[in-house]
């Protein structure tokens, strides 16, 4: 095993925090306490955890619709985000955004928004600005399959790859763009293809495995800060769940038209499950020793979830606020 | 310390000074290298500020502006210059779903200081696609600010505050004024952002306008008082958040309105203060007020069309003199 226990240790604990803030959802949503559309993560925590892990606190990440994982993973502030879910007046984003608007700033969380592709152009500027001012961050752009078909996606690659832009490309390939297969959205599965012509080095990696996650972001992370230019890299992976809400029977469409077998086997390949397994084996961890982590990862969501609820909604009187900030003179 | 300088050079003037005294600057857009696209808007600056700030970009704009929204978020004032209107319409994403919403959203959480800096080149028989004036557009998007200036004293003041200020400003540009000179002062100053200003006082009747047609309007002020009329001119500088006072003082001294601009009717700037008009000063009209636009059809090429097309001061005088017949 190349890494500490403790590395272990944090990767899981980040992926489990995840999975749990997220299934806190699930009830809520099916009694209508939630209400804004939420696009779980389930499946998919290895791929934020592992680049998470990897960035530093002053780097950047952007993120789109299925974006609690990245939040979560760069350290944004569980009880805002939670809040935030609930539309409640304490949310990070003050009940102003819902669980596609969401943010923290402070923590390089910079921008989350459902307009599929439409953090792609912001996190290449973000990246200029660190080229500019020379500070050595690196941003990391999220972004699902169903972004490749977006041509802001090219010309923000062409032009990161002839600034050399410090910026990681990362799509998460759940090989499906809401109902739409990805043989039925693209020719070639091979999506990290797209990216060397356009001189930017590129890679796939299994996105189920926080270890090679974290390993490959690490490696990448490097690679941009030493000013190499951007970097492309695609996961595949898999999402549990619905693609909004627990699934499209409850917040969705009635679409899910995926395979039975075909999500059997992926679950199969669930990566907190491939990490307990790891853990165990050649980490040192006894089952015990997990699921202690695991208990208490519940009972710190079930605090954080008691002091979010606290927040009322926002009152009708301050709607108008934050359409412009106020400049000082 | 004053020298003339002409439109064009007032805006270089102001990116020269903001670029020395703000190193988190920065100006990105097709043709910032090139007068064919931007006149003497850019002159020295790359010379100056390097090419990490001074950005000429492949033709994309749809990342371009993102980039430029991108880096406001992150730090810096950006700039981001499309030396046509026409072609930013590839970029309505950046500029509407992401920097108008983005205060709103995020709950106050991060501001997006960014100028769209949009240029108005027509004329010359250019036709549909090279020769659109679109200000409409984004008034009509809550988050944005729209600035439309028409002398060289209020470009560079209003530059200032636009660049300054913490919030997405729409700036439109029109090549039709680079040929106007005045003094300007040599040091940095800001016009603040929301205030029109009356160029001319009158009492028979009030002229809103802004950009290039505010030219042609002092041209006609010159022209009505041959005709013993005499109009009170306002140049509203900005057109939002709009300066509904000046106009509405205005209204109420003279109770006759004419509103020029030099773009579409419907759903206009002018279909805006008609509306204002009609809803805060319905008693105070003594004749109908009316409207000089472009009529609703794309541009032409032909010059015998374009004639018929664009407004002329010789219309604002017509459609003077007319309201006052009423
Ligand atoms: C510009 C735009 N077009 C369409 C949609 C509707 N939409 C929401 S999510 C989605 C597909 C996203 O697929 P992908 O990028 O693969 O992300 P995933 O949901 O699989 O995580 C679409 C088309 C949108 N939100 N934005
Ligand atoms: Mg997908």
């Amino acid at each position: 095993m190349i890494y500490s226990k403790e590395i272990l240790e944090n990767l899981y604990l980040t992926m489990v925090k995840i999975r749990y803030v997220e299934e806190s959802f699930i009830e809520p949503i099916a009694k209508g306490l939630i209400r804004c559309p939420v696009h779980l993560y389930t499946g998919q925590e290895a791929i934020a955890t592992g680049l998470g892990a990897s960035l530093s606190k002053e780097d950047y990440i952007f993120g789109n619709h299925r974006s609690h994982g990245h939040y979560i993973a760069k350290g944004g502030d569980i009880t805002e985000l939670i809040a935030e879910v609930y539309c409640r007046k304490d949310g990070c984003s003050r009940g102003r955004g819902g669980s596609m608007h969401i943010i923290s700033p402070e923590n390089g969380v910079m921008g989350i928004v459902p307009i599929v592709a439409g953090t792609i152009s912001l996190a290449t500027g973000a990246a200029l600005s660190s080229k500019i001012r020379n500070d050595k961050r690196v941003t990391v752009s999220f972004f699902g399959d169903g972004a490749t078909g977006e041509g802001v996606l090219y010309e923000s690659m062409n032009f990161a790859s002839l600034k050399k832009l410090p910026i990681i490309f990362v799509c998460e390939n759940n090989l499906y763009s809401t109902h739409l297969p990805i043989d039925e959205i693209r020719t070639n599965r091979r999506i990290y293809e797209i990216a060397g012509p356009l001189g930017i080095k590129a890679e796939r990696v299994n996105g189920n495995d926080v270890i090679e996650v974290y390993r490959k972001a690490q490696l990448a992370v490097e690679y941009c800060r030493e000013g190499n230019g951007p970097y492309f890299i695609e996961y595949l992976t898999y999402r549990q769940r619905g693609h909004v809400g627990p699934d499209d029977n409850v917040q969705g469409t009635h679409t899910d038209i995926r395979p039975k077998n075909e999500i059997e086997e992926w679950l199969l390949n669930d990566p907190i499950i491939k990490m307990e397994n790891i853990m165990i084996k050649e980490g040192g961890f006894t089952e015990y020793e997990i699921s202690e982590m695991k208990k208490s990862i519940v009972n710190e969501i079930n605090h954080f979830t008691d002091i979010a609820l606290k927040s009322p909604k926002p009152p009708a009187e301050d709607s108008k606020m934050y359409l412009f900030y106020e400049n000082e003179n | 310390m004053k020298m003339k300088i002409n439109f064009g050079l007032a805006i270089n003037q102001a990116l020269h000074q903001l670029f020395s005294t703000d190193e988190n600057i920065m100006l990105i857009g097709q043709g910032v290298k090139s007068p064919w696209y931007v006149g003497n808007t850019c002159t020295g600056l790359i010379d100056r500020f390097g090419e990490n700030r001074v950005i000429d970009t492949p033709v994309s704009e749809n990342a371009m502006t993102g980039i430029a929204v991108g880096s406001a978020i992150t730090g810096m004032k950006s700039i981001v210059v499309h030396p046509r209107v026409d072609f930013v319409l590839y970029a309505m994403d950046p500029i509407i779903n992401q920097a108008a919403n983005w205060h709103f959203m995020n709950g106050g959480k991060s501001c997006v200081p960014v100028v769209f800096w949009l240029i108005i080149n027509r004329g010359g028989e250019q036709a549909a696609q090279h020769s659109q004036a679109l200000h409409a557009l984004f008034t009509h998007i809550p988050g944005l600010k729209v600035i439309a200036p028409s002398t060289p004293y209020d470009v560079k003041g209003m530059l200032v505050s636009a660049i300054n200020d913490m919030n997405p400003v729409v700036f439109i540009d029109d090549r039709w004024l680079y040929r106007f000179d005045e003094d300007v002062p040599e040091e940095l100053y800001k016009i603040p952002l929301g205030k029109g200003v009356v160029r001319n006082s009158g009492n028979d009747l009030t002229i809103v306008s802004f950009s290039y047609t505010a030219k042609l309007c002092e041209e006609a002020v010159k022209e009505l008082q041959k005709y013993n009329i005499s109009a009170e001119f306002i140049d509203l500088r900005t057109i939002k958040p709009l300066d509904e006072d000046i106009i509405l003082n205005s209204v109420n001294k003279t109770g006759r309105l004419l509103i020029v601009d030099g773009a579409w009717r419907f759903n206009g700037v002018s279909s805006e203060i008609a509306a204002i008009i009609a809803e805060k000063a319905f008693n105070k009209l003594k004749a109908p007020l009316r409207r000089l636009t472009l009529p609703d059809t794309p541009a032409p090429a032909s010059s015998t069309l374009e004639d018929v097309y664009y407004i002329k001061s010789s219309d604002i005088v017509k459609s003077a003199i007319e309201i006052l017949k009423f």
